[in-house]
């Protein structure tokens, strides 16, 4: 095994490669995220299926009467909270994990994206558990599905990449200015209420001829989503030209700006 | 490489950081200054030009005061920091003693940590299977294996910690002025596993400001200052002279 400083590849390329090799950290730091949470709590796992059921609850008595145009509201909330739910949780963890990490990578050589990749991974099988009360509620207000259900896993696949493109940016960021630890709380809940989650989607579609709309990047795959869970329709070849462009395109822009700069990242943190 | 017995070799090293004029700290003030042009910098040279060649076996010593450079230096061979110029050549792993703490979950059983520090030094699952029972018998925990981190006193977690750090052999191992591990029967066992190991042909680098460490295991050592190396030759006469300029140093203040 030599390392040659003048012969390294694409800090893009060494660095998937390097994340293969340590394929056991990745796994070893996800079981660390999950068992770390809800190792100290009586009901443990089971809040991760509690917690977006309480929330749409609340939404619901708090925002039926506003909202009562919304067709099964609850339905509607519980797919937005949960997609939501993945992408807040996957960028703000991701942001908390590299401060973690910052100690180990002053000492030691690893793939930094393992923190990431590992946070992304994480945040999924939550949003895996929580398909369980989602699937209650649409049996509780019998909501009709169709075919297009073994569609799910694909739009989940575009959500986890989007989650994991856009925490790749944010704890780029992070690394080089603290602040936007601070910060990015206030962005996320800036950036829910202008997506449709728990606004109505009708209403947003009206704000600047729907443009606000269509210039968020997070509405594009939670829609796939909610036409497969909540109306039970086909989603277009447009909807998944949209989802896909906006996913792999914060993947890839993701990757590349997060290898650029991990060379540099132990100078700063 | 021309010489095959060369494990490590730098040419011409140089580690630059910059220092803004001004601590910006924070994205809203970047921003600002970077719009108004105003992002101006310090170079502070932490390391300058070092060339240095290890072999393979070789017990190498690094001396000098706070700021000189050291663990920059460290930091430099385990890939840790990308030098800003230069050429750095490594054959075999490389394996540092983390600090104690790091790497630990306080949260997880000493198992379960074990796993995650284990597979953080670039073990597999496979590998640390193996090797489970010997990591355990060396640290020594007994029956706090299953028991969360958190109840643990600083001794048994530096004890695990360095059992699974050297349950490998490594072709380098990197140590920064920690030899203090547990208490004096622990701190034996330790040295004796790294005297085996240097037996089979193990490198060791070690970093430290004490010069009777560096005296008693190293037999090469330099001495850097300013990011320089102003010494380089066997560790005895190297940690005189470093004694001595300590000497004159602290006579004339």
């Amino acid at each position: 095994m030599i390392y040659d400083s003048a012969k390294r590849k694409h800090p893009a390329i060494e660095e998937f490669l390097a994340l293969f090799r340590y394929r056991d950290f990745i796994y070893q730091l996800v079981r660390r995220d999950i068992v770390a949470r809800y190792k100290r709590s009586i009901l443990g796992i089971a809040w991760t299926m509690l917690n977006p059921l309480g929330t749409m609850l609340i939404m619901v008595v708090v925002f039926s009467r506003v909202f009562n145009a919304v067709q099964n509201y609850p339905a509607y909330v519980l797919t937005g909270l949960i997609c939501w739910a993945m992408f807040s949780q996957s960028t703000s963890h991701s942001i908390s994990m590299m401060v973690w990490g910052s100690r180990l990578i002053q000492q030691i050589y690893l793939p930094k994206t393992a923190f990431i990749v590992s946070t992304v991974i994480a945040s999924m099988v939550n949003f895996l558990l929580s398909l369980v009360p989602l699937f209650i509620i649409l049996a509780i207000t019998k909501t009709a599905l169709g075919w297009s259900i073994v569609l799910l896993p694909f739009s989940m696949i575009l959500i986890l990449l989007f989650s994991l493109g856009v925490s790749l940016l944010i704890s780029t960021l992070a690394v080089f200015f603290p602040d936007v630890e601070q910060m990015y709380p206030v962005v996320l809940t800036g950036w829910m209420y202008m997506s449709p989650i728990i606004v109505p989607l009708e209403f947003l579609e009206n704000v600047l001829n729907g443009w606000l709309l269509r210039l968020n990047p997070f509405y594009h795959v939670l829609n796939i989503f909610r036409i497969i869970m909540y109306k039970g329709g086909v989603p277009t070849g447009q909807d998944w030209a949209f989802a896909l462009l906006v996913s792999f395109g914060a993947l890839i822009i993701g990757w590349y700006i997060f290898t650029r700069k991990a060379d540099s990242m132990t100078y700063y943190v | 490489m021309e010489n095959s017995q060369t494990v490590i070799q730098l040419e011409d090293v140089s580690v630059r950081y910059r220092i803004p004029n001004e601590t910006i700290r924070t994205f809203k003030e970047y921003l600002i200054r970077l719009v108004q042009g105003r992002i101006k910098h310090n170079d502070f040279w932490a390391l300058r030009e070092i060339n240095i060649r290890i072999n393979k076996g070789e017990v190498f010593g690094i001396i000098g005061r706070n700021g000189a450079g050291k663990s920059t230096l460290l930091k430099v061979i385990s890939k840790v920091l990308i030098p800003y110029k230069g050429h750095l050549w490594i054959k075999g792993n490389i394996s540092p003693l983390l600090q104690l703490g790091a790497g630990f979950h306080p949260e997880l059983t000493g198992r379960e940590n074990i796993f995650l520090n284990a597979t953080l030094l670039g073990h597999s699952r496979l590998e640390i299977n193996e090797k489970m029972d010997e990591i355990i018998a060396f640290a020594d925990i007994g029956d706090f294996l299953e028991t969360p981190l958190r109840t643990y006193s600083s001794g048994m977690q530096s004890r695990l910690g360095f059992s699974v750090a050297t349950a490998w052999q490594p072709d380098i191992l990197i140590l920064d002025e920690v030899l203090a591990v547990g208490d004096s029967a622990f701190r034996n066992k330790c040295i004796n596993r790294l005297k085996k190991y240097k037996e089979r042909g193990m490198t060791i680098l070690m970093v430290s400001h004490e010069s009777n460490q560096i005296r008693t295991f190293c037999q090469r050592a330099i001495w850097l200052d300013h990011g320089e190396i102003k010494m380089d030759g066997p560790a005895a006469e190297v940690c005189e002279s470093y004694e001595n300029s300590v000497l004159k140093s602290s006579g004339n203040s």
